[in-house]
């Protein structure tokens, strides 16, 4: 037994340099934003291989969409992006309601934009916070969840709930804003016109923050395209798509806004992307803070929403990206098969790609400018 | 469309109940309203130009809602999906999702397919018996095929042969059944 060790030893021992090391992260590990488990092999500091596992959240969203009606099933796709509930919802409700052929009034299309793109400022403040702790900046996330805190209040008081809100529905939205909206978006807006400003500064520039985003993790356009990357991450790889202006959905063919893309598709590009966005989001809500009107919230709709036989397939862009629903219907009261085209899913298979020959002390700064969120990749 | 729905309603009920619960209830019920077509221009302009792209192929085509199907025999997928990236009239460089769908009698893989170029969209969708699914790997046409179809061999038990690395991915390793199944109970199974 003993000789068997010594031997083995001395046999790695004569060819060190091409042992590769193991090393075993998650899936409790701080820094994978959930149950992520990502296997690296090493070679001295360099990541020889990285081999992503998922699945440990895996709730079968799915197929439990399959034994609930229409209208239950948005509290499932709260569940599924869950720092970006109300783009889930407005997913399953596009794609029910272009089954239907639903027309959804003006207004619920206002209010559904406004709430999504403030959700998606939320939710790229969360990963600002994320962000810098993943980075080791501890100062941040301090500043990135106050911005949040005070887009959750105001979803509080306009849907009931601070995170599961269930508030966009099949045909429109589940009730008007409330009377004093308009006063807290002026104030809201101010206060996010100067945080997003704030939180640039502290760290968009910052020396060190530079010295570990900068040409770490970079992917071209055309690679990214070939993983089926999305959002944030393929424009900051220099690919100017986005869902919201390439395939225009509800009504943001009405507003002028402009598309962030990045040039090296590292790290920084993605992180930066992303403040950008928020800028741009902001417009979009200002512009149609301006454009709403009074009138109707909600289509008239059956309570059991029946499609007619057929399949939907729809995209929006969610702050993650490409976030598709595939609705296939029989014509009954549950829906045939809800196939969730998640946009980290994509994004999170570009990791083995990213981390190639970058060092171990960067795997984490890798992982985290993917923002992902768990609850969609494992569905 | 508001009067219209509400009189089917009245009636619909009780021939649900009873059809309930032996299994689901039958998917082709006579008068099911069918989704529309409404394919776009660039729609229309897309099934114009496929037949051509694939003459050499047995294809059939056909709409659903706004995106071109083409249903295509298992076998053809690589060569299918690599026409439809490679050449420039189709131009599908970007792969949205692979979706399995269960019909029992058969497995239904659709391919949701997008060009960033020329931004169009299509389904390629191709059928697999149920007992003994095999169906080409895309892999080697857009590596973002990788984790959809090895949901796709988790879930639905479809065999994406050639593929590089058919592991469990969603599921643990050594789970018993495919879940994404009509025929796989909601509780009925014992978990671990």
């Amino acid at each position: 037994m003993v000789q068997k060790v010594t031997e083995t030893r001395t046999q790695s021992a004569d060819r060190l340099d091409e042992v590769d090391m193991m090393l075993n992260m998650g899936p409790q590990h701080p820094s994978t934003h959930g149950v992520f488990r990502l296997v690296v092999w090493l070679d001295g500091e360099r990541i020889v291989k990285a081999e992503p596992h998922i699945g440990y959240l895996h709730r079968g969203s799915e197929k439990l969409c399959e034994r609930e009606d229409y209208a239950q099933i948005i509290t499932l796709f709260d569940r599924l992006d869950y720092v970006a509930n109300l783009n889930g919802e407005l997913a399953f409700c596009m794609a029910a309601e272009k089954l239907m052929g639903l027309e959804v009034p003006e207004r619920a299309w206002y209010i559904r934009t406004i709430l999504c793109e403030l959700n998606r400022i939320a939710s790229h403040m969360l990963f600002y916070g994320v962000y810098g702790l993943d980075a080791g900046a501890m100062s941040p996330v301090l500043y990135g969840f106050r911005e949040r805190e005070r887009i959750i209040l105001l979803f509080e008081a306009v849907t009931g709930a601070r995170m599961m809100h269930n508030y966009i529905r099949i045909g429109g939205v589940k009730e008007d804003l409330p009377d004093d909206f308009n006063k807290r978006m002026a104030t809201l807006i101010d206060e996010l016109k100067h945080g997003i400003d704030e939180c640039d500064r502290l760290l968009s520039r910052s020396e060190i923050f530079l010295e570990r985003t900068k040409g770490v993790g970079t992917i071209d356009g055309k690679t990214a395209i070939d993983y089926g990357v999305s959002g944030p991450m393929l424009r900051a790889a220099g690919v100017k798509e986005d869902v919201r202006v390439s395939e225009p959905y509800g009504i943001y063919d009405r507003f002028d806004f402009g598309i962030p893309v990045g040039t090296n598709g590292d790290c920084w590009d993605r992180y930066y992307v992303r403040i950008l966005e928020m800028r741009e989001s902001l417009s979009i809500i200002e512009q149609a803070m301006q454009q709403m009107e009074p009138g109707d919230i909600a289509a008239k709709v059956r309570r059991i929403a029946r499609p007619p036989k057929g399949e939907a397939f729809i995209r929006t862009e969610s702050p993650r990206g490409d976030f598709g629903v595939f609705l296939v219907s029989d014509g009954g009261d549950k829906p045939y098969r809800v196939k969730v085209r998640a946009p980290s899913f994509a994004n999170l298979q570009a990791i083995t790609h990213l981390l190639r020959d970058a060092y171990i002390a960067d795997a984490v700064v890798v992982l985290g400018s993917i923002d992902i969120i768990l609850g969609e990749v494992d569905r | 469309m508001s009067d219209e729905p509400v009189s089917e309603d009245s009636e619909k009920p009780k021939a649900e109940a009873k059809a309930e619960k032996p299994a689901r209830p039958a998917r082709k019920e006579p008068e099911t309203p069918t989704a529309p077509v409404m394919l776009d221009e660039r729609g229309e302009a897309l099934s114009g130009v496929l037949p051509k792209v694939f003459s050499d192929f047995e294809i059939e085509y056909s709409a659903a809602m706004d995106e071109v199907v083409a249903i295509v025999k298992p076998k053809d997928i690589p060569e299918v999906c690599r026409i439809a990236k490679e050449d420039e009239r189709l131009n599908f460089d970007y792969l949205r999702s692979i979706s399995v769908v269960d019909y029992e009698e058969r497995l239904e893989v659709n391919y949701h397919l997008f060009s960033l170029e020329n931004r169009h969209k299509m389904v390629i969708k191709t059928s697999v018996s149920p007992d003994d699914p095999h169906v080409p790997t895309a892999t080697g046409v857009w590596r973002g095929a990788d984790w959809h179809e090895r949901e796709g061999h988790d879930l639905f038990g479809v065999v994406f042969d050639d593929h590089p690395n058919l592991k469990p991915l969603v599921l643990y390793e050594g789970f018993e059944g495919f879940p994404g199944r009509k025929s796989f109970p909601f509780h009925e199974y014992e978990e671990w």
